[in-house]
């Protein structure tokens, strides 16, 4: 049932990437339990504009959990407390009439400030251009039966494949390592013939990437499992290691 | 590519190549239609060619002319400082739309959308605030620029909507219907492919037709009874 609720946000602010950011505080009445946490944002973004002062800057983009664009670090969670949801997903109703909220950008080296709560994360798609493609001519259509995959295995593919890069794991992670993303991008192209042509190839450049543009290395805390809004489970990292190995024995 | 050399259409904006032409349905279709049995053929004739075409420069009059015309309307809208924020005049532009220029619409309600189109379109060109500067991350301003966009877009839907007096596809006026409550369409009078061309910032657009001849096909009427 609707209810209304009044509480308190405490928000990063940040100019841009090289000035010094802070907590304000801001208080908001009135907010319907029905609405997203974005809406809420929406709402708060209104009354600053209202009261001539700049809105919060945060990244969104489909509102309904699978564009990835959507962050935020609510109350020391990536996404909030919620299980398998994305900020958007994530509705008022699991917060009480008093409730003091903190909101903070994704934390990590490799993912630099733009503004207030939206970050750069560019170095995603660098390592995508590194080597998260399959580059062979597969010609026509083939028939549907003509390349056999198991079931388990179709099914494991396509659940690497849930990843959306939203950044969730990086910044869940005390080390700041993209290995879930790496692995869940590997994975869903290793697990299948197609994407075997180049596998070695692909993890090696994709590896040499991550380490390059300043993320941190696995130690299997298992933050980014528990942090990721599709579920990915950290078992890509162990296929991803094992990529690895092959590829580099290989060399 | 389209009739602007090195412009490139395919996929969703490649309008209607098959038959399972609806909504959703099409450009996804064309999107994967476009992208796994068409481009891979297709495209490096085309690159090929542009290969060889040089970079333009940025001093070139039409680019000096386009960066200017951006740049100009930015400064404008930052240079309002009205009272109305970006979002409060995007959600009014949604309830006329939604009101009036929805899947059934009629002549008078079109009218009456045009009507308030133009006055909100005004008063954004006179009332928008803009917090902030534009040299900066500007959320506000970059919003600001698309709605002047949809204002002018959601006004041409409803001149669209206004000059066609039939019922055809997502487009049903209510005044044109069979007793059954199909969509009657005109045949006589509407069977063209058209577009409107912009014709400046104070005057309506004008339309231009091609005319739809079929050769080979008969024109029917889609239903769902049998």
């Amino acid at each position: 049932m609707e209810k209304l609720i009044n509480i308190t946000l405490k928000v990063w602010r940040q100019r841009g990437p090289q000035e010094k950011g802070a907590f304000e505080t801001y208080q908001l009445e009135n907010i319907s339990t029905e609405s997203s946490f974005l809406e809420m944002l929406d709402v708060l973004n209104e009354k600053l504009v209202k009261e001539r002062k700049e809105p919060v800057v945060f990244d969104h983009d489909c509102r309904e959990g699978i564009c990835g664009m959507c962050s935020l670090y609510i109350n020391g969670h990536p996404h909030g407390k919620d299980q398998e949801v994305t900020t958007c997903q994530l509705h008022m109703r699991r917060f009480n009439d008093g409730d003091t909220i903190t909101i903070e950008p994704w934390r990590s080296a490799a993912f630099p400030v733009i503004r207030d709560l939206m970050v750069d994360r560019s170095a995603f798609d660098k390592i995508m251009q590194a080597g998260g493609y399959t580059s062979v001519n597969t010609g026509g259509i083939p028939d549907a039966n003509a390349i056999p995959i198991p079931k388990p295995v179709a099914d494991e593919a396509m659940d690497a494949a849930s990843c959306i890069g939203c950044g969730a794991c990086v910044a869940a992670c005390k080390n700041g390592s993209a290995m879930l993303f790496v692995s869940a991008k590997v994975s869903q192209l290793a697990l299948l013939p197609q994407g075997k042509v180049e596998a070695a190839k692909r993890v090696k450049s994709m590896i040499a990437k991550m380490d390059e543009l300043g993320f941190g290395n696995c130690t299997n805390t298992r933050a980014c499992e528990a942090e990721c809004p599709k579920a990915v489970s950290i078992s890509n990292i162990a296929r991803l290691n094992r990529e690895f190995i092959c590829a580099k024995l290989k060399d | 590519m389209t009739s602007i050399p090195g412009l490139f259409a395919i996929g969703e904006a490649n309008f209607s190549d098959h038959g399972a032409n609806r909504l959703g349905a099409s450009a996804l279709m064309q999107g994967l239609a476009d992208g796994y049995f068409v481009l891979p053929y297709t495209i490096q004739n085309y690159l090929a060619d542009q290969i060889q075409v040089p970079r333009m420069s940025t001093d070139l009059p039409e680019f000096v002319e386009a960066e200017k015309g951006v740049q100009d309307k930015i400064n404008k809208l930052m240079s309002i400082q009205g009272t109305e924020s970006v979002d409060s005049i995007h959600k009014r532009l949604g309830h006329i739309m939604w009101e009036y220029v929805g899947m059934g619409r009629t002549k008078e309600g079109l009218e009456t959308a045009m009507k308030k189109l133009k006055e909100l379109k005004k008063e954004f060109w006179s009332n928008v605030y803009i917090p902030g500067e534009a040299n900066t991350l500007n959320t506000e301003l970059e919003k600001a620029l698309r709605l002047s966009d949809f204002l002018e877009i959601g006004y041409l839907m409803a001149i669209d909507g206004y000059n066609r007096n039939e019922s055809c596809g997502g487009h049903f006026r209510e005044e044109y219907q069979t007793e059954e409550g199909e969509a009657l369409r005109q045949d006589d009078q509407y069977s063209y492919v058209a577009c409107w061309k912009y014709t400046g910032e104070n005057s309506d657009p004008e339309l231009l037709k091609e005319p739809l001849d079929y050769e080979e096909t008969e024109r029917k009427t889609r239903n769902y009874k049998n």
